[in-house]
């Protein structure tokens, strides 16, 4: 097979599963509807922090900043405004996009790994400072009042449509957005690596002086990145608590739910790649479940994948696969124009 | 009046955290290497001593003559099988090893020892207080900042007046040319994490008998340990033991004004120096 042939043979096959994914709440069962949920928006979740650590070089362990503050910001749109939770998953990402702004001015400051310790700082200000909004419960939290989420914009047409009760439907529309957000994710990080931006993105994490020396700023466009993948971060944090229904600083901004877990389905997957990501929730899911009679010992098994990867294998099992087999699914490499004979 | 007894319970605790941060601080220094797991290797010191404390019925003071060794060896260990082999330009694979390493260390000591919330037990000392002039202090708080100036100073000596010291700061400054002298930096790395595991021991010691633990506490004291490395400026020493007491206090004054703030205040207090000073406040590494 020829490399054309292949990147259209694993297109084809990624159109398939997205297909049959749009599919499962209308043929699965209510149980796979929920689980795949999660693991679609750990996947959006791993797919920005990809983009940050894997092309921009920002290693940040503070991403449940933008899962808590777009999830409480939801909660306050939906008690306190009484706007509709779909509205709240925007004003989420708004507000975890406006967090990012400050945030950014101060990490930045901060060189290399002391960027991580920045952003860890960061995240665990905002949690503290959230725990003492009262009206939004405190630091015990609070819930969505009760049936909210079944009176959301779309739920009583998905009911009808699907014939379904109205939890089941909440659950197909969450479900929804969440595949959506996962390939809106996908699409725009990969439009964006193959633009001009990426080109320098990339530019700058293989040789950042001669990056410079051709005129790209490092800073914009890390700080470019920063912006919009915290909105994205954001989104999936609304989203996420929409499906959970009750907030807690300690649930909202746990590092090792929001980022620890991500990072590892990055690293395991392949950080750097753009499917990388897709393959460490595949083996994400699957651990979580083989191990799941085990208590916390799949979380030390997790933990010696990410570092045997990152001693033998650094590109993941996504690189060791496109490297033995010459498949690609949405290469960002860019071949010179095929010169005249 | 009470502002002044604040302040100096602030100084004793950020005894404790310098305690935490100095074997942070010397392992950066030296190969710029951010440990992730080290809060977590100071919890694992913790349950060691208590292991060794009630299986051979020693003071815990005592005990840690036996942890420590058992430490060193850990840290070399880890060193040269593990971190030697990512240590690079690149900052990603240590962050990510370390880190992963964090996880691993969390959840064995959970399977192994549970969730129960443990305490090393020091005896009548831990409730022994001395009057100094208008306030009072605990004598273990006061025992806890005097082993963390020791513990700096001997850093500090090992650091600058020894054969050791030397190939560590030559290391530090340039390790090709460090090599080329006869010295291998794999090996200088190996024996400063050991360096590194015995300064966590004696963090644990101090760790255990001054608060209960649990396998779960070790990211919040790294990131106050992280805190006072930044705030002390990278590479020194003296610096880091500034910084631990500047979220100390920190934390102190905040306690007083409101309990909810006592953790905000000194998270806070680290933002605004790194805004007003980006490289701390006694910067001796160019990076």
């Amino acid at each position: 097979m020829s490399k054309t042939q292949k990147t259209n043979l694993m297109r084809l096959l990624g159109l398939g599963v997205v297909v049959l994914l749009a599919l499962v709440p209308v043929i699965g069962t209510r149980a796979a509807v929920q689980d795949l949920f999660m693991v679609m928006t750990m996947l959006v979740l791993a797919l920005n922090w990809n983009m940050l650590a894997g092309f921009a070089g920002l290693v940040s362990v503070g991403q449940q900043a933008f899962v808590g503050v777009g999830a409480y910001a939801m909660f306050a749109a939906v008690i306190l405004w009484g706007m509709d939770p779909l509205m709240g998953i925007l004003i989420g990402g708004l507000a975890a996009f406006a967090l990012s702004i400050p945030m950014a001015f101060f990490t930045f400051r901060l060189n290399g790994a002391y960027f991580a310790i920045g952003t860890w700082v960061v995240s665990e200000i905002v949690r503290l400072s959230l725990a003492q909004w009262k009206a939004l419960g405190g630091g015990t939290g609070t819930s969505l009042p009760k049936g909210t989420t079944k009176t959301m914009f779309g739920v009583p047409q998905i009911k009808d449509m699907l014939d379904v009760s109205s939890a089941a439907a909440a659950d197909a529309l969450t479900y929804w957005l969440a595949l959506v957000l996962v390939l809106a994710t996908l699409g725009i990080s990969y439009a964006f690596l193959r633009s001009r931006m990426g080109l320098g993105l990339q530019a700058i994490r293989d040789n950042t002086e001669a990056a410079k020396s051709v005129g790209v700023d490092p800073t914009r466009l890390k700080a470019l990145v920063f912006l919009l993948t915290a909105f994205g971060t954001g989104l999936c944090g609304a989203l996420l608590f929409i499906q959970i229904t009750r907030v807690t600083p300690e649930a909202a901004f746990s590092v090792v739910d929001w980022t620890a877990f991500v990072i590892f389905i990055t690293v395991i997957g392949g950080i750097g790649t753009l499917p990388g990501p897709i393959v460490g929730v595949i083996v994400f899911y699957a651990l979580q479940r083989l191990l799941a009679d085990y208590g916390t010992s799949y979380l030390v098994v997790l933990g010696l994948i990410g570092i045997a990867i990152m001693l033998f294998a650094r590109r993941g099992l996504w690189g060791l696969f496109s490297d033995r087999t010459g498949f690609e699914l949405l290469p960002l490499r860019k071949m010179p124009p095929a010169r005249a004979q | 009046m009470i502002w002044v007894d604040t302040i100096v319970q602030g100084i004793l605790l950020g005894g404790l955290y310098a305690l935490f941060a100095a074997g942070l601080s010397l392992v950066f220094g030296i190969m710029r290497l951010v440990n992730l797991a080290h809060g977590d290797l100071i919890v694992l010191g913790a349950f060691l001593i208590l292991v060794a404390a009630t299986a051979l019925g020693l003071h815990p003071f005592l005990a840690v003559l036996i942890a420590a060794p058992v430490m060193f060896v850990l840290g070399w260990a880890l060193q040269t099988w593990v971190l030697n082999r990512v240590l690079g330009d690149d900052i990603l694979p240590p962050l990510l090893v370390t880190f992963g390493l964090s996880v691993v260390i969390q959840n064995a000591l959970l399977e192994g020892f549970s969730a129960d919330s443990q305490k090393l037990s020091a005896g009548g000392i831990e409730a022994a207080s001395l009057a100094l002039g208008p306030v009072t202090v605990g004598v273990m708080p006061l025992l806890t900042l005097v082993s963390a100036v020791a513990v700096i100073f001997g850093l500090n000596q090992l650091f600058y007046r020894t054969a050791l010291g030397r190939a560590f700061r030559a290391t530090s400054d340039d390790a090709v040319t460090a090599g080329l002298m006869g010295i291998r930096p794999q090996n200088v790395f190996a024996i400063a994490t050991g360096i590194a595991m015995v300064v966590a021991t004696i963090a644990a010691l101090y760790l255990g008998i001054r608060a209960n633990f649990d396998p779960s506490v070790g990211p919040a004291r790294l990131i106050y340990a992280f805190e006072a490395v930044i705030i002390g400026g990278l590479g020194s020493l003296w610096g880091t033991l500034a910084g631990g007491i500047v979220i100390g206090v920190a934390q102190a004054l905040g306690a007083a004004i409101n309990p909810e703030w006592q953790i905000l205040a000194g998270h806070i207090a680290f933002v605004v120096i790194l805004l007003l000073r980006p490289r701390g406040l006694f910067p001796r590494a160019n990076d």
